[in-house]
């Protein structure tokens, strides 16, 4: 799996983590805005979060098998 | 409000089920049925990563900056992402060369050295002193909030003496802890699978504990999350909290270093790496860590900001420290039970952290620092058969006691003076210093030690500079102006604001300038010189890990190892018992019953330095090893066979290179045989159709005039007696041509018989020139001699050479004009040679048929003028004069005749 598919997905992931997590796209998500009554900048940072470990769990897992 | 004695009475109950879950994991390792090979205990004992400052100053962060307490937690995420690729590649190098710790790694990759080993420990023990301090700070002010000895805000009262202070007994009795998780016995691994089952353990017990009051304070004290967003939103001195730079933070450089840094400590903080390197029992662990250990993070920091927003609803800004929020909330609300399960997680998240830490930084400690100092000592490396054992367990709690001690000494220090979350990320920052020696050498072949050295000292240095220093003057213990004015009134050289870099939090600042300078001295110092041959060699064990399996690396100590003196070596560090193990499974893997039939073979000395090196560090494992055997240091014939070894593939494809060489030699060889051989098929076909037609011509001349006798009987007689001189003419040609094939065959096949006598060339020329006279007659021809007298008397065959001079004498005569043919017949020596020289004035021969007139069958005066011949004459001839080691040749013009020569060397005096 290092050098296999597995692997280069998760660097994909890193990539797409390093861009989601940092400007210029955090800036996007930080405006007075709520969703379900939270501000949108930590609901976005947080679904980021949870997609991203989401991802990472499909992609390991299924290199397991 | 509860009693002092319940809550260490709760404490030391937790701490007694923490020793009964290790005792077990160690029993159950004892028996091969580990309890912590699985990835699920793995990824919970990666949490360690959360300590008290994640559980107490991740509330206080959010509480200050919003959602600026989240990089700390994205960047590991991220970190993971690429575990796959850069811890599996630690784990791997660590296990195939018994690496147990990060000094270690660090040492071991250039050249083993003692001294790199020994700069790592001393950054890693001043980075994560203070860090051991805020832990012990997080127990203490948890303790002092239970107990009530506190203001009306929460703040701690003044510490007593001393002697009086709980933290020192806190700190003691995490020591004592530490010393029997630890360092219980050596093991070569330096694994402690009952201490990574209670640090899993515990990693539960705080996830619980915090999402507890995390529950409590969103579901009981409010109506969820919902409901306390809407109250913050509502209130005008939070809302800046909800945006991302309304706090006054660093901006998104600040966030992005504080990702970073992160990133960086997941992989490199000491405790990270024993966990995730040292104790990894199965490196497809990481598979499931990669994802598992993001989750945690993600559910331990779910209620953050929840209770940090919560706390500063209910207390209001300004009054209550935010970092106690997590124990204050329950406990104004009267629930004691919910806070002092809360103070046993912010307990357990901050042993977890400290049993970790001080295990690997006494490691280090005790195999970088301690060891590498007594072994210069030779009273230590060659005390006659002490055992070592005890020593090392010694300095290693020595160690422990030490770095705890050390933590307190800070804390009692410092501890008032800044916030959790400062002292963190000073941590972090000293740990990031690793990242380039580390990660360069695992990628990078060209990373020499000094390269390693000045790349850590400088980093080391400008860490301590840009981040240290102001930390102290902010404590109160330098003169602040040093921060304001720069040292000595020097303003570009103000720590937080170097050369004048003002856009950058202070962080950021100091973690840019020392990555650069770390990086920089790294890169640059290495790129001076080549590595050397260790260090060469080390690189292409880490760099290629993956490429050579478990190849074993190229041993110094080729020789002069005796299994009697390694073995006692071994068992000086390791105990007696262990030792014997170790030996006795490896001569079973080598097929011999006991230890004692080992041979102490390069291989056997590599395993016996691996053994040391897990307990007390490759370097000082090579050193003391290099004891044993330095009755015989590296002689110019080891030197040779790893030289030998080392090129024994190119050494290799150089052989068949050459065979290939060889073998397209000999394919030449053979191409031109064949070629030759097919000349002389060519040759022999030629040969045998000049003769075959050579033959016809006489037969043919034969058969026509016997048919015309026989066909007309009425041929009158002057007829028929033309014609049989004719036929008689032509027989005694025929024989002839006969007879000279069968002599050219026998000379050339070499079965040719001579009988030599002695020779005078003078009456030989002679008499052959007497016995043609007759044909020089029928031509008109006049032969003129010029013999010189007492020429040297030859030995070789008369006859042969006979046949030679009536040959040239022949076929003079056949080219002479006639009857005004002139032939000239010369003899002469000098010291060397007999020469005979034939002239004539006849035709000559055209230069293009020179080379061929020694030929079979060619003939000189082309094919229409062919005289009468066989063609075999000046070939026979030749042959005769080279069989006596003479020359035979011609110098013609066109039109003005031939001379045919020929030298034959002077029998030796």
């Amino acid at each position: 799996m290092r050098k296999g598919l597995a692997g280069q997905r998760l660097v994909a992931v890193f990539l797409v983590g390093v861009m989601l997590f940092n400007f210029p796209l955090l800036s996007l998500f930080d405006r007075p805005v709520l969703v379900f009554g939270i501000p949108l900048l930590h609901v976005a940072l947080f679904c980021a979060w949870v997609g991203l470990i989401a991802l990472m769990a499909w992609i390991a897992e299924r290199g397991a098998r | 409000m509860l009693s002092g004695g319940v809550i260490i009475g709760a404490s030391f109950a937790y701490l007694l089920i923490l020793f009964a879950v290790a005792y077990f994991g160690d029993r159950r390792a004892d028996q091969g049925r580990s309890i912590i090979a699985n990835p699920w205990v793995y990824s919970l004992s990666l949490a360690v990563y959360c300590t008290a400052w994640t559980y107490f100053g991740s509330v206080g962060r959010a509480a200050s900056g919003g959602i600026w307490f989240l990089p700390i937690y994205l960047g590991p995420t991220l970190g993971l992402a690429l575990s796959w690729l850069i811890v599996l590649k630690m784990i791997r190098i660590a296990k195939t060369h018994r690496i147990t710790s990060i000094a270690d790694f660090v040492a071991s990759r250039y050249g083993k050295s003692h001294l790199l080993g020994g700069l790592v420990t001393i950054i890693a023990v001043v980075g994560t002193v203070p860090y051991i301090a805020l832990q012990l700070k997080a127990i203490s002010s948890g303790y002092a909030l239970l107990t009530g000895d506190h203001d009306t805000n929460f703040r701690t009262l003044h510490l007593g003496g001393w002697l009086q202070d709980s933290t020192l007994y806190i700190a003691l009795t995490l020591a004592a802890f530490t010393i029997l998780f630890g360092t219980r016995h050596l093991d070569t691994t330096e694994r402690h699978e009952g201490m990574v089952a209670a640090i899993a353990f515990e990693s539960v017990i705080k996830l619980f504990a915090f999402l507890a009051v995390g529950v409590y304070v969103t579901y009981v004290l409010y109506d969820g999350i919902g409901d306390i967003y809407a109250r913050a939103l509502a209130h005008p001195d939070l809302s800046s909290l909800m945006s991302f730079d309304g706090a006054g933070q660093a901006g998104y450089g600040g966030w992005f270093s504080l990702m970073l840094l992160a990133m960086l400590s997941i992989i490199f903080l000491p405790r990270q790496f024993q966990i995730a390197v040292v104790e990894n029992v199965n490196e497809q662990h990481l598979r499931r860590a990669s994802w598992m250990f993001p989750a945690y993070l993600l559910a331990i920091n779910i209620f953050v900001l929840p209770i940090a927003l919560g706390g500063l609803l209910h207390f209001g800004q300004g009054t209550v420290d935010p970092d106690t929020f997590v124990l204050t909330l329950p406990l104004v609300h009267d629930q004691a039970g919910l806070a002092l399960l809360v103070f046993i997680g912010g307990l357990s998240a901050a042993t977890g952290m400290v049993i970790v830490e001080t295990i690997a930084l006494s490691t280090m400690v005790c195999n970088d620092l301690v060891m590498p100092l007594l072994l210069r000592r030779t009273g230590v490396a060659r005390g006659e058969g002490r055992d070592l054992t005890g020593l090392l367990l010694a300095i290693r709690r020595g160690a422990i006691v030490m770095v705890l001690l050390l933590g307190y000494l800070y804390f009692r220090l410092a501890g008032e003076a800044y916030a959790l979350v400062s002292i963190g990320l000073i941590s972090f920052a000293a740990v990031a210093q690793f990242a380039p020696a580390m990660l360069g050498g695992m990628y990078w072949r060209g990373g020499t030690r000094d390269g390693a050295l000045a790349g850590l000292l400088a980093g080391f240095v400008v860490w301590g500079y840009t981040l240290m220093l102001p930390s102290f003057a902010k404590s109160g213990w330098l003169d602040i102006s040093l921060l304001t004015a720069g040292p000595f009134g020097v303003e570009w050289l103000r720590p937080e604001q170097l050369f004048g870099l003002t856009s950058l939090d202070s962080l950021s600042h100091a973690l840019f300038w020392s990555l650069l300078a770390n990086i920089g001295c790294f890169v640059g110092v290495s790129l001076l010189r080549s590595p050397t041959g260790a260090e060469a060699s080390q690189a292409t064990l880490f760099v290629d890990v993956f490429r050579r399996g478990v190849a074993t690396p190229a041993s110094f100590w080729r020789t002069g190892a005796e299994v009697r003196e390694l073995i006692p070596l071994v068992a000086r560090f390791l105990g007696q018992r262990r030792t014997r193990d170790a030996f006795s499974t490896y001569a079973r893997t080598h097929g011999l019953s006991s230890p004692d039939q080992l041979k102490a073979d390069p291989e056997l000395v590599n395993f016996a330095e691996t053994l040391l090196a897990g307990a007390i560090g490759s370097a000082s494992a090579r050193v003391m090893v290099s004891t044993v055997v330095q009755e015989e240091p590296l002689g110019l014939d080891e030197v040779m066979n790893i030289l030998d070894e080392a090129s024994q593939v190119r050494a290799y494809s150089h052989q068949l290179e050459e065979k290939s060489l060889a073998l397209e030699a000999a394919t030449r060889e053979l191409r031109a045989a064949n070629e030759q051989l097919k000349e002389y098929d060519r040759l022999k076909d030629d040969f045998m159709s000049s003769v075959t037609h050579e033959l016809r011509t006489p037969l043919t001349s034969i058969r026509a005039l016997s048919e015309m006798m026989l066909e007309d009987p009425k041929t009158d007689l002057a007829n028929r007696k033309r014609f049989l001189g004719i036929i008689v003419s032509e027989t005694e040609r025929l024989t002839r041509l006969v007879n000279q094939v069968l002599d050219m065959a026998k000379i050339e096949s070499g079965h040719a018989e001579w009988h030599n006598s002695d020779v005078d060339m003078h009456e030989l020329v002679e008499h052959a020139v007497d016995a043609t006279a007759q044909l020089f007659k029928d031509r008109g021809a006049v032969v003129e001699m010029a013999l010189a007298e007492q020429v040297p008397v030859l030995r070789a065959d008369h006859d042969r050479l006979l046949q030679v001079m009536i040959n040239l004498l022949s076929n003079a005569a056949k080219f002479v004009p006639a009857n005004a043919g002139k032939i000239k017949v010369a003899l002469g020596f000098n010291d060397d040679e007999i020469r005979v020289d034939v002239t004539d004035n006849g035709i000559g021969i055209p230069p293009e048929l020179e080379p061929v007139i020694f030929e079979k069958f060619r003939q000189g005066g082309g094919e229409r003028a062919r005289p009468q011949g066989t063609g075999l004459g000046l070939p026979i001839s030749k042959q005769i004069v080279e069989h006596f080691g003479g020359r035979l040749w011609v110098s013609a013009t066109t039109d003005k005749g031939a001379t045919f020569s020929f030298v034959l060397p002077r029998p030796s005096a």
